[in-house]
């Protein structure tokens, strides 16, 4: 009985792997094709080998440079989320406070915020503060959805973490900044690595705010992709091959937490 | 009990004032926009509720908002079970579990304009893998023309999405749990069922809460991967609210309605989120309370 169902089990792991990574391998194969054997025929493997369309990306600047463009935007939203998350997620997890558990909604619900229509004021705000075409804008536009979940997500592993090591802390003479940054950060560290990948997978993946708040100096790659669709005939051999390089970031990323995604975390009280 | 500290304050202050730099004020605009009828930038007329009850009557407001619930509904549905059962079958450790935990995270990690571009390429009956499969299968696979197959083609994208982030967040609340549960479970004679029931689904709560709401949310609000794949179509079937309110703010250019369109919008999300949210964390600590007594 347990045979039948580890094997049922793996078969489903299994299936479900071959469904995820089936749509990527045609984006791997559309990218080592030219664009007349992407139309023209149905191939399971590129026939005409080619790398034509890296070439394009890595030799053109104006693709490039969407790529240090949004990794710089991703890079700072990451390290501010997680600097002013840090003492948010401590205060909600050891103390209670006047409208704590409001405060804590209202964080979420700027999930919520349909995008189509604030876009606009957020146009109006940033280029009131001179802040348009810049790194920061979209860095500060995405705190706005990535720091409710930080502060979520270190809530739920420093409630996990017993209040007898801040007390014992205390009683032995630590100050607070020194007790949270040498004794507590480093007790957490697995819930740090979680959030900064939740904020680097939402704010690599965003387009609107992204788009709406760059032009030429801070165009993000998500941006720059979709001009292929406008050019004469669809360049789908490029597309697929800049889709291909928007992965390596975020797999590496996912390579460098995955031991603090195995070692588990509740969330609260386990 | 938490020891009540008003000075905790100070220690949201920056998240706070983060946040609030960008949410407050563009909500602000938005609520302004939707009293006003903005003829040019220099004239606008204070018109009170007109544009809310405008857009409450509207009849493909109606539709669009059923259409959205089935949607989300249906990914809640797919990708929360098919989620804890993956996470379940997922290697605990070892190489394979690395390799598995990247594997399925790549889906998270592509930009949403991108997944919708995939599955367009993926979908055709001519040089994609899906669509040529499904023909040679004998099914007449035509997601541009067929409402039915468009929407289904949208919400298995939506599940080969998204499926990945209720996976990982299940999979970390499973890895979390002591071994001495499952002995104490053993020893006990727990059938399988019994173990996942009143020990890893308990502890998983706090992990299938975020994972609940983000994707309820999210496919509530899902815009980019259905605009590039169907762009709305065929017909209006898959034009979910995002799609709707974007064709009345940009196509119409509509700014007084769409804006009272987006507080009506928001107001929704924002009371299904809460019952969603008090509904889960009460489910909760009543399961927690029955297993500390059984």
């Amino acid at each position: 009985m347990d045979d039948r169902r580890f094997k049922k089990r793996t078969l489903l792991l299994i299936a479900y792997l071959v469904f995820a990574v089936l749509p990527v391998y045609w984006m791997v194969n559309m990218s080592f094709k030219t664009n007349e054997e992407i139309t023209a025929s149905f191939s399971l493997w590129p026939h005409h080998f080619t790398w034509d369309n890296y070439r394009t990306i890595f030799t053109d600047e104006s693709w490039y440079s969407g790529y240090v463009n949004s990794l710089i935007y991703v890079g700072m939203n990451m390290a501010m989320s997680l600097l002013v998350a840090l003492p948010a997620a401590y205060a909600f997890s050891r103390y209670s406070f006047l409208g704590d558990k409001h405060v804590f909604f209202w964080l979420l619900t700027n999930r919520m915020t349909p995008p189509a229509v604030f876009l606009l004021p957020f146009f109006q705000l940033y280029t009131t503060l001179g802040l348009m075409d810049t790194h920061i804008a979209v860095a500060l536009a995405h705190l706005l959805f990535n720091v409710p979940l930080a502060v979520w997500i270190l809530e739920g592993f420093m409630s996990g973490i017993p209040r007898e090591i801040d007390e014992t802390a205390y009683i032995d003479g630590y100050s607070f900044p020194r007790f949270f940054l040498t004794i507590f950060v480093p007790l957490i560290k697995a819930g740090i690595g979680v959030a900064a990948f939740f904020c680097f997978m939402f704010s690599w993946v965003e387009l609107l705010m992204a788009r709406t708040l760059t032009s030429v100096n801070a165009k993000p790659i998500v941006a720059v992709m979709t001009r292929t669709v406008s050019a004469a005939g669809m360049d789908w051999g490029t597309l697929a091959a800049a889709g291909v390089l928007t992965i390596v970031p975020g797999a590496i990323v996912i390579w460098f937490v995955r031991n603090y995604i195995a070692k588990g975390f509740a969330m609260g009280r386990v | 009990m938490k020891p009540v500290n008003q000075k905790a304050w100070l220690m949201i202050l920056p998240v706070v004032i983060c946040v609030a730099f960008s949410a407050i004020l563009p909500l602000m605009t938005v609520v302004n926009y939707s009293v006003q009828d903005i003829i040019s930038p220099d004239r606008r007329v204070f018109v009170g509720t007109d544009w809310f009850k405008q857009v409450m009557r509207d009849d493909d407001l109606h539709a669009a908002l059923a259409r959205q619930m089935t949607f989300s509904l249906a990914v809640l549905l797919c990708e929360i079970p098919l989620g804890i059962g993956l996470a379940l079958a997922m290697p605990a450790k070892g190489w394979k579990s690395s390799a598995v935990l990247v594997l399925v995270a790549i889906s998270l990690l592509i930009p949403w304009n991108v997944v919708g571009t995939i599955w367009q390429i993926f979908g055709r009956a001519d040089i994609g893998l899906l669509g040529a499969s499904l023909s040679g299968l004998g099914i007449d696979y035509d997601y541009t023309g067929n409402s039915t197959h468009a929407w289904l083609t949208v919400l298995v994208m939506d599940i080969w999405h998204w499926t990945p982030l209720v996976a990982l967040l299940c999979y970390a609340g499973l890895r979390a749990i002591p071994d001495a549960y499952y002995q104490a479970a053993s020893i006990d004679g727990a059938s399988k069922f019994a173990v996942f029931r009143y020990i890893q689904l308990p502890k998983m709560r706090g992990v299938l809460m975020i994972a609940v709401l983000l994707r309820f949310m999210d496919s509530f609000m899902i815009y980019t991967e259905p605009f590039v794949l169907t762009g709305g179509g065929p017909g209006n079937a898959t034009t979910f609210l995002s799609q709707y309110l974007t064709q009345k703010a940009v196509g119409q250019f509509d700014l007084g309605p769409a804006a009272a369109f987006s507080l009506i919008y928001f107001l929704i999300i924002l009371l299904l989120c809460f019952i969603l949210y008090n509904w889960m964390q009460r489910v909760g600590t009543v399961s927690e309370g029955e297993a500390a007594n059984g």
